[in-house]
């Protein structure tokens, strides 16, 4: 069998390139093909309008594992960091206004304005869920074990895992497994009185999901969200300079520093399976192309469904895959702005707007947001999560103006009535006329609005139902449920084709995990060897 | 609790003896008449008529109909000719057997699937991505089963029009009953000459009158279930559940069967464009057991009747309680349905046994029950049908 490259990773988001940058640093012979103009995914930086921009989906880089930096050394390749002062600013009726700080002791100050109690209580709560944190970031850095048939290596470091989680105590270790399944509203009531000290904590457990604080299982969200969280912060939210976009900028730099083979604008139309397993694709231009692997970053839905296709699959399998949840339930709208919006609750602090800035002012609103989109409804109410990004680095908009991008929970893939197309702006006046509710001179300063709904991140982003987790990071499908019960270890069905991207092991957000972890399988498996 | 099918107008008042059974949710008589043996012998000498409507039956049409159903069973389909019908087991990703069934090839992007158990979710699983239009129409049809020596010429009176001695085994014509679509299948669970007839519920009583009519000069009778269960056991003819458990219902991995264990090694084409179950089969072929036929020693139960100063007691009907089989004093499989031939005169069973001995002229020993004490009498492995008469594939000449 002849044969182009060793491995063909699809998909040029941050987990593609991860995925390809390890293996070409590996020695492999990688092809990556990436079916937009940009390559980023999900972790793009795009210039909306001339000289403004914008992180067109995810907001930050702050759940990037340090692993992942480490070995492909992305600093080498123009990674950098910068860090918000604030976390999370609250902007709530009647001006008054909760920051969350990256120090932890501030933060208990701010909230003592709405509660001496939840002052007291914030700052062992939060250094126990950091605590709870690091064992899950532990875990998210694991090969998922399979139920049969593990390596020892493998269950070596879950056994490791098992010692940590022992080492947090008796206490902690009853505490942390009773958490994980629990709501995040029913958590953090139990710890705290204020609505907005709750409604803004809150906001980080519903991250990706298609479900509302009280739902089970939003508390291992909370902490998931809090991986990597470096100091005070309730969540991380480290920014690349240059947006974040940059951190693939960098990722690509280091996978052709190591002999990667990059491709834009080539979409894959389909992966060529012969006698059950991968041998290459065949692009939307109808070349073809073989390599001894195929990886995918493409979510599970899209990789099998679609380019591998049905007729391939076990009708078992391609049912687990027809049920996986998606979901989507985000978009986002981006505003170029002539200058900074003032908020009467920051009173005059730009420094507090720096951060996330989070419309969530109790559990109870988050909730009824997104009890409008269980019923297939934009939220008229909606939970937003507004960065300016511009205010850290200057370099994202003109001398003097900003970029202000809005995610917007919650959107439903699936609308009841209407469609996405003719709702897309109705979507864009919503997310602005909630915000000005805070900036009241917010719109005099918008000169461009470019507004991304769950259809569009589908058609254009390549994510199938708008799910930006490649798959609800419910605890139905995490670890060995990710992205359904039957992939082990990054395998599938297939033989020689792996997920590389969001939808397996750990899941969503920008961690390079999948990425990295994939590769090191498929690397170790030694498909590259054979003929 | 079981329904009345689209017969039941015409089955009710006959049904005598008020003997119900429920087949897949509807009202079956098991007999119509106080003896079942009646019935048995109309179809061995002369004609039955059985509603088979109760079976499960599924329509795929699109360019992907042959496609689907040739991923679905284990049989070649790409040879299935329009107007031919084939017999086939279908599988688990594991090789395991989940139903067996026929498939009527209507026309060149036109099939007809039969099933014991509900199938449709698994037909879409199966079919998903490929350009062919699945349809449950077991509502949508029924079928009556016209069995035995005379069922051609019953039928050649009603269709004069029909060549039906030129119609093969496993060969099927489509005409018209009163303008809706009629199929004649030269198919059926007897091991005789006999005919299924499919057509739009509501034209059933009428056909069924009109077949009823025409029989009475041919001895025919309607046949119920318990009938139906003893021809099926001479023609060596699976009854899943009975003979076989689905993949689908087995609580342990050892109640799943191959279609090599059944005896249907036959149906797999190995060699044939991926089936689901394939790859699983490959490594299955050698199966530890096997499924065989037995003609139980008949003086060994006169021995073992006449030690307590009895004849022989034995089955009246097919009975489908498990029975274990032993050979050098261990226990080496089980005979699932049992019956006393009477055609034949002859005690069979369809039985599960070890490999080892499964090759037909083997003596193995079965368990038998005389005055509540157990005992063992000798049985011999043959390979069924026990009845497989001429008339059942003939075909006239010209």
């Amino acid at each position: 069998m002849s044969r182009d490259f060793d491995f063909i990773v699809i998909g040029g988001g941050h987990n593609g390139l991860t995925a390809a940058a390890w293996l070409a640093k590996a020695g492999r012979r990688v092809l990556l093909l990436e079916a937009r103009q940009t390559l980023g995914g999900s972790a793009a930086t795009e210039e909306l309008f001339p000289g403004f921009h914008f992180n067109t989906a995810a907001p930050d880089a702050g759940l990037l594992a340090p692993q992942v930096a480490a070995e492909l050394g992305l600093h080498k390749h123009g990674l950098d960091f910068v860090a918000s002062q604030a976390a999370a600013f609250a902007p709530l009726a009647g001006g008054r206004g909760l920051t969350l700080w990256r120090d932890a002791e501030r933060s208990a100050m701010e909230i003592a304005a709405f509660s001496a109690a939840d002052a007291k209580a914030f700052l062992p709560f939060h250094r126990r869920t950091r605590r709870f944190a690091a064992v899950l970031a532990k875990m998210a850095a694991l090969q998922p074990f399979a139920l049969k048939s593990n390596s020892l290596r493998t269950l070596a470091g879950w056994a490791r895992l098992a010692l940590s989680l022992r080492a947090l105590g008796g206490r902690d270790m009853m505490e942390f497994l009773r958490v994980l399944p629990m709501g995040a509203a029913h958590y953090l009531n139990e710890h705290f009185e204020s609505d907005a000290l709750k409604g803004l904590l809150a906001y980080a457990s519903t991250v990706g999901l298609m479900q509302g604080p009280r739902a089970s299982g939003t508390a291992f969200m909370l902490l998931y969200q809090q991986m990597g969280a470096d100091n005070g912060a309730y969540r991380s939210s480290l920014l690349p300079r240059g947006g974040v976009g940059r951190l693939s900028t960098a990722l690509a730099a280091a996978a052709q520093a190591h002999g990667a083979e990059l491709r834009t604008g080539t979409p894959v139309a389909a992966i060529l399976c012969e006698d059950g397993r991968a041998a290459g694709v065949r692009l939307a231009s109808g070349e073809e192309v073989r390599a001894g692997a195929v990886l995918s970053s493409a979510d599970p839905r899209r990789t099998f469904l679609s380019l591998v296709g049905g007729p391939q699959l076990g009708p078992r399998f391609s049912r687990r895959l027809r049920s996986l949840k998606l979901r989507g339930s985000t978009a986002s709208v981006h505003l170029a702005l002539s200058g900074l919006p003032e908020f009467p609750a920051a009173a005059g602090d730009p420094s507090r707007l720096d951060g996330a800035i989070v419309i969530s002012p109790s559990l109870d609103y988050a909730e009824q947001a997104y009890d409008d989109a269980k019923h297939g409804r934009i939220a008229r109410r909606p939970v937003l999560e507004a960065r300016i990004p511009s205010l850290l680095d200057a370099g994202l908009a003109p001398q003097g103006q900003h970029t202000l991008s809005i995610l917007f929970r919650y959107a439903p893939h699936q609308l009841a009535e209407g469609d996405w197309d003719a709702e897309r702006e109705r979507l864009g006046d919503l997310a602005v006329d909630t915000l000005t509710q805070h900036a009241p001179n917010l719109k005099s300063l918008i000169s461009d609005r470019h507004t991304i709904t769950p259809l569009d991140y589908e058609r254009d982003y390549g994510l199938s139902g708008g799910g930006e987790m490649h798959g609800q990071m419910g605890l139905d499908q995490l670890l060995l449920m990710r992205p359904t019960p039957g992939f082990i270890g990054y395998r599938s069905p297939i033989d020689s084709l792996y997920v590389c991207g969001a939808g397996a092991h750990p899941g969503g957000g920008v961690t390079g995990l999948p990425g990295l972890l994939a590769a090191r399988q498929a690397a170790k498996e030694g498909y590259a060897k054979q003929t | 609790m079981p329904i009345p099918g689209p017969l039941h107008s015409r089955i009710a008042p006959l049904c005598t003896t008020q003997e119900w059974r429920d087949w897949s949710g509807y009202l079956c008589p098991a007999t119509y008449q106080p003896s079942h043996e009646v019935e048995y012998f109309a179809v061995r000498n002369a004609a039955g008529l059985i509603d088979v409507s109760p079976l499960y039956k599924y329509e795929l049409r699109g360019p992907d109909a042959g496609r689907l159903a040739d991923r679905l069973l284990t049989r070649d389909v790409s040879k299935c000719r329009v107007g031919q019908v084939l017999y086939s087991p279908w599988c688990d990703e594991d090789g395991y057997v989940i139903d067996d069934g026929t498939l009527a090839r209507l026309g060149s992007d036109h099939y007809r699937l039969t099933a014991a158990d509900p199938s449709l979710r698994w037909l879409q699983d199966v079919g998903y991505g490929m350009d062919v239009e699945i349809e449950d129409v077991s509502t949508r049809l029924a079928a009556l089963a016209l069995q035995g020596p005379n069922s051609r010429a019953i039928l050649e009176s009603l269709f004069s029009n029909l060549s039906l001695g030129q119609l093969g085994y496993y060969r099927l014509l489509q005409t018209k009953f009163k303008d809706a679509p009629l199929t004649v299948t030269r198919t059926g669970y007897t091991g005789d000459l006999g005919y299924e007839l499919w057509l739009p519920p509501e034209h059933a009583p009428a056909l069924w009158d009109r077949l009823m009519d025409a029989g009475r000069g041919y001895g025919l009778l309607p046949v119920g279930l318990a009938a139906l269960d003893m021809l099926r056991v001479e023609a060596g003819l699976l009854l899943i559940e009975v003979d076989y458990t689905s993949s689908n219902h087995a609580h342990i991995p050892a109640q799943k069967s191959t279609p090599y264990e059944l005896g249907l090694g036959w149906t797999v084409a190995a060699n044939k464009a991926d089936f689901i179950g394939r790859h699983s089969l490959q490594a299955l072929a050698q199966p530890a057991q096997q499924l065989v036929g037995l003609a139980v020693s008949w003086p060994d139960l006169e021995r073992e009747f006449g030690k307590v100063g009895l004849p022989p007691q034995v089955a009246g009907r097919a009975s489908r309680t498990p029975v274990p089989l032993y050979a050098g004093g261990r226990h080496v499989g089980q005979a699932t349905s049992l019956m006393f031939s009477p055609i034949l005169k002859t005690y069979i069973a369809l039985a599960t046994l070890d490999s080892q001995y499964a090759q037909p002229g083997s003596d193995v020993e079965i368990e038998i029950t005389v005055e509540y004490v157990r005992g063992r009498a000798g049985a011999k492995v043959v390979k069924p049908p026990f009845y497989d008469p001429p008339h059942k594939k003939a075909v006239q000449r010209g």
